[in-house]
């Protein structure tokens, strides 16, 4: 089925507008921990739908996502934070001076968060964007690890790994939603316009891409700087969610999770990226049943720590290697929607006569 | 610095640095052969260690005879881990072989929890080890006078392999070009499972040599040894063994020497090994020894 | 004055030498052929052109300009486009996205425009759209516009090839081997579809072929390369009777109908 544009504008004014009751029914009747499972859900959203633009859409390969997340996280706090609280926090060794009595609305902070993330990107870009092959992902990895080496060693600015506590609470699922939303909204926009033609002519073929007079550096730069402006966002929103942060939050397990949903979900696909990024941290959570004792039937079955994991990286492997487009074949689409909405409505006609 | 410890310091840095230079060769040789960083090659390098761990722990058997046996075991090991993820992923997209790699990476680390768990183990290893040699007046223990001995015994074996040996031909012809190897009549299946075995057997010399240096292992052991390995590779000139030597001793030297010579900044050598990174990768982008590119 | 100006350059590709001291005046409008065994150097002569690597000695100037030590996009924006000898197209994307990466180059939005839809953008793209559709149309592969790249067959795809590098509106195009693995109806399709985008879209062409009937049908002037070195030039009807260029061809039969 064929809609014209216009048509299609409405449609998604309505899903937009019905996302924002769905959200606002939520925030106002689930309960603490259903919203918190929400919110956790839209970072992870965010996360994997900006590394998914990086390794999935131009085809370089960046393992920093943990490394970025954690720059928004602390570059953020340390801005919205109350000098009263930063005293508390800092007992042990005293916060420098400008930091010590700075403070900002929140909104602004995350965002100056992303754009911090954004800067470190682009400077971890420079040195690796302008050869070929697989160095961005060696040298992602090691950055990853050596931000939390330095938050853990740089006590004065960000309270090593003590990390901060009874951080307020800003993040709702108004704003983590709105993001994840806006996210998606960017990303689909950029990667269907001339630009995201670009870098999937790159991730095809780089040396056809620049005979047909693309810039390799310069969009490779493009695709990784918004994907860690997106992943500081994503790391902005956890701390005031969780209401505490610490270094071994970001370790480089959690980009692999990333990855995870993004081989899952399949590489250069967002719907698979939202879907199965929402449903990784849902099971996240369900699988916790895994690593806590039980007893069934009088039969007592013992928590195994670290279960949770070995699940989901057999997950990954099972996937990667007999669906390794993935678990979607498909975007989904209004045309999608509705050629499947007429395809159902016609079985239930010929069921009728 | 007295003359003593500066000759300990010089040992030591030798040793790590042939110790870098054992897993880096496994990078290269992997990343010479199929362009792919085999992100599980530093969890192969911890399970070495835990198996040498359990076999002393749970069997009679004589350390020696574990410590040979788990380097056959962690051979197997790296042999069945491309046979089973990466061989089926041979032809596809790059960014597929990488994600396979990482999924392996992260199932032995979480395998290893599992069943190792996580908490830190002491490594058991002969009291021969700890020996204090004394040579010329300069108190040495066994271990640092050992490491670099055993690493070199391994790198003429492994030189011999690859230029003596018909399976050591068929390597370097299929690193140097991977498509004409094959039209050639090498089997390359059987020669990538050569160049992994190769690989993950060095590792567990190395591993072993490790644990038995820092005799405290855990699941995650292998995680930064082997992003420096790797560093090291790139640094040498990745796909070149030469380079991969190279790079090794220097970042094994360069780390020893930094907390000799300024204790204060020891606990940033990392950062350090990142910068050098940086800075090869803005100067001179093939490595020392590059033959890519 | 010439359009593109090659000035005695030399490739050595360690100690192997591709080109040596290649010379070529390419005068606006011309059609030039240039032949060669396998191995002579031809393609070494195309990456030279389009930057993908420079020559170890001598210059190349296009449009009076130097463009020796240029990159390949930055070539390609001053107007040189090329087709692959071994196609190189983005088998994963469409046809019509295939021929709209081409446009990319010329695109003057910011990915800001691109993202909120300024209205800039919004007259770029449709534009785009509509002149991708009408260069598909012109070489018959509109009704295959939403297919995948890589499942077109051969001959669709040296044309896709062709078309996508018209998209970035080239004044001198680069052809690698058009007619390879066509059969001799796609051939003289493509012979004349060549004559025709050279009117339409004022084009100087330099071509490599192995088929001798579209480098004797269809190029004024023919270079024919041996060991990297230029053998023989002139008009295909001196070129069949050269001596040298028969020895060149030695034990092929040279045949043009």
């Amino acid at each position: 089925m064929k809609l014209d544009n216009r048509k299609k504008q409405r449609l998604n004014i309505i899903a937009v507008v019905g996302f924002i009751l769905l959200v606002s029914w939520a925030q106002i009747t689930w309960n603490p921990f259903f919203t918190r499972l929400a919110n956790v859900c839209a970072i992870y959203v965010i996360a994997a739908v900006s590394i998914n633009l990086i390794n999935g859409y131009s085809g370089q390969f960046s393992l920093g996502h943990a490394g970025f997340m954690a720059i928004g996280a602390y570059a953020s706090a340390l801005l919205y934070m109350s000098p009263e609280l930063k005293e508390v926090n800092y007992f042990i060794t005293p916060i420098i001076w400008p930091l010590s009595v700075i403070q900002i609305p929140f909104f602004p902070a995350w965002i100056i968060g992303g754009l911090v993330a954004a800067l470190a990107g682009f400077i971890i870009g420079i040195p690796c964007l302008r050869v070929r092959g697989d160095y961005l992902a060696i040298v992602t990895y090691g950055f990853s690890e050596i931000i939390r080496f330095l938050i853990c060693n740089f006590q004065s600015i960000t309270n090593g790994p003590l990390g901060f506590k009874g951080v307020p609470q800003y993040t709702n699922l108004w704003w983590s939603w709105g993001f994840a939303l806006f996210t998606v909204i960017f990303i689909k926009r950029l990667i269907d316009s001339s630009y995201g033609r670009a870098l999937r002519a790159i991730s095809g073929d780089e040396v056809s891409a620049e005979a047909m007079g693309i810039n390799l550096f310069k969009h490779k730069m493009l695709a990784f700087v918004l994907g860690a402006f997106f992943a500081g966002i994503a790391g902005a929103l956890l701390p005031s969610l969780l209401m505490a942060i610490d270094p071994y939050y970001f370790q480089i397990i959690l980009t692999y999770q990333f990855i995870a949903i993004i081989i899952m979900g399949g590489l250069g696909n967002i719907t698979g990226s939202v879907i199965v990024g929402s449903a990784f941290a849902i099971s996240l959570e369900l699988l916790r049943v895994l690593e806590t004792p039980h007893v069934l039937f009088t039969l007592s079955i013992p928590g195994i720590p670290g279960m949770r994991m070995l699940v989901i990286s057999i997950l990954i492997l099972a996937v990667i290697l007999f669906r390794h487009r993935g678990l979607f074949g498909q975007e989904i689409s209004w045309e999608w929607l509705f050629s499947l909405f007429s395809r159902f409505s016609q079985k239930l006609r010929f069921r009728h006569k | 610095m007295p003359f003593s410890l500066f000759v300990q310091n010089v040992l030591n840095g030798a040793g790590l640095g042939l110790l870098y230079a054992l897993v880096a060769i496994g990078y290269t040789i992997v990343y010479g052969i199929l362009r792919l960083i085999n992100f599980a090659h530093g969890d192969i390098f911890m399970m070495a260690m835990f198996f040498v761990y359990y076999g002393a722990f749970l069997t009679p058997i004589p350390w020696g005879i574990c410590a040979v046996l788990a380097i056959g075991l962690t051979i197997l090991l790296g042999v069945t881990i491309e046979r089973v993820g990466y061989r089926p992923l041979r032809g596809a997209p790059r960014v597929s072989g990488l994600c396979a790699a990482i999924g392996m990476s992260f199932f032995l680390e979480n395998f290893a929890i599992v069943v190792f768990g996580g908490r830190p183990k002491p490594f058991l290893y002969p009291d021969v080890l700890d020996k204090v040699v004394i040579i010329a007046g300069i108190h040495i223990r066994a271990i640092t006078f050992i490491t670099p001995v055993v690493c070199v015994v391994a790198l003429l074996g492994l030189n011999y392999l690859i230029h003596r040996t018909k399976m050591g031909l068929a390597m370097r012809a299929a690193s140097r070009d991977f498509d004409t190897a094959r039209v050639m009549g090498v089997d390359i299946n059987k020669t990538v499972s050569f160049t992994f075995g190769i690989g993950s057997g060095l590792a567990a010399i190395g591993a072993i040599l490790w644990a038995a240096r820092y005799p405290q292992i855990h699941p995650f052991i292998g995680v930064f040894p082997g992003w420096k390995a790797f560093t090291a590779a790139v640094i040498g000139g990745i796909g070149s063994i030469n380079g991969a030597i190279a790079g090794g001793f220097l970042i094994g030297f360069f780390t020893i020497m930094l907390v000799a010579f300024f204790p204060s900044l020891s606990g940033y050598k990392d950062v350090f090994v990142f910068v050098i990174l940086i800075v090869t990768l803005l100067l001179k982008p093939t490595g020392l020894f590059g033959e890519l590119e | 004055m010439s359009l593109l100006k090659i000035d005695h350059i030399t490739k050595q590709f360690g100690g192997l030498t591709a080109v040596s001291d290649f010379y070529l005046e390419l005068e606006k409008g011309e059609l030039v052929g240039l032949i060669g065994p396998n191995g002579a150097g031809k393609t070494t002569i195309f990456n030279m052109i389009n930057g993908t690597y420079p020559p170890t000695k001598g210059k190349i100037y296009f449009d009076n300009k130097d463009i020796t030590q240029n990159k390949p996009d930055k070539i390609a924006a001053l107007g040189v486009s090329r087709t692959f000898q071994n196609i190189r197209l983005y088998p994963e994307s469409s046809v019509v996205d295939n021929v709209k990466v081409g446009y990319h180059l010329r695109v003057k939005s910011s990915f800001w425009g691109a993202v909120f839809h300024f209205p800039n953008y919004v007259k770029e793209e449709n534009y785009i759209s509509q002149d991708a559709d009408s260069l598909l149309s012109a070489i018959g592969l509109l009704k295959k516009k939403g297919e995948l790249a890589g499942g077109l067959p051969y001959g669709d795809q040296r044309r896709l090839e062709i078309c996508r590098a018209l998209a970035t509106r080239p004044k001198l195009l680069l052809l690698d081997e058009p007619a390879a693995g066509m059969n001799p109806r796609e051939t003289v399709e493509l012979m004349s579809f060549i004559q025709k985008i050279r009117r339409q879209f004022d084009l100087t062409i330099l071509l490599i072929e192995h088929d001798m009937k579209v480098i004797m049908g269809i190029c004024e002037r023919i270079l024919v390369l041996d060991y990297g070195k230029t053998i023989a030039e002139g008009t295909p009807g001196k070129i069949q009777h050269n001596p040298k260029v028969i020895e060149a061809y030695l034990g092929t039969e040279v045949s043009y109908a």
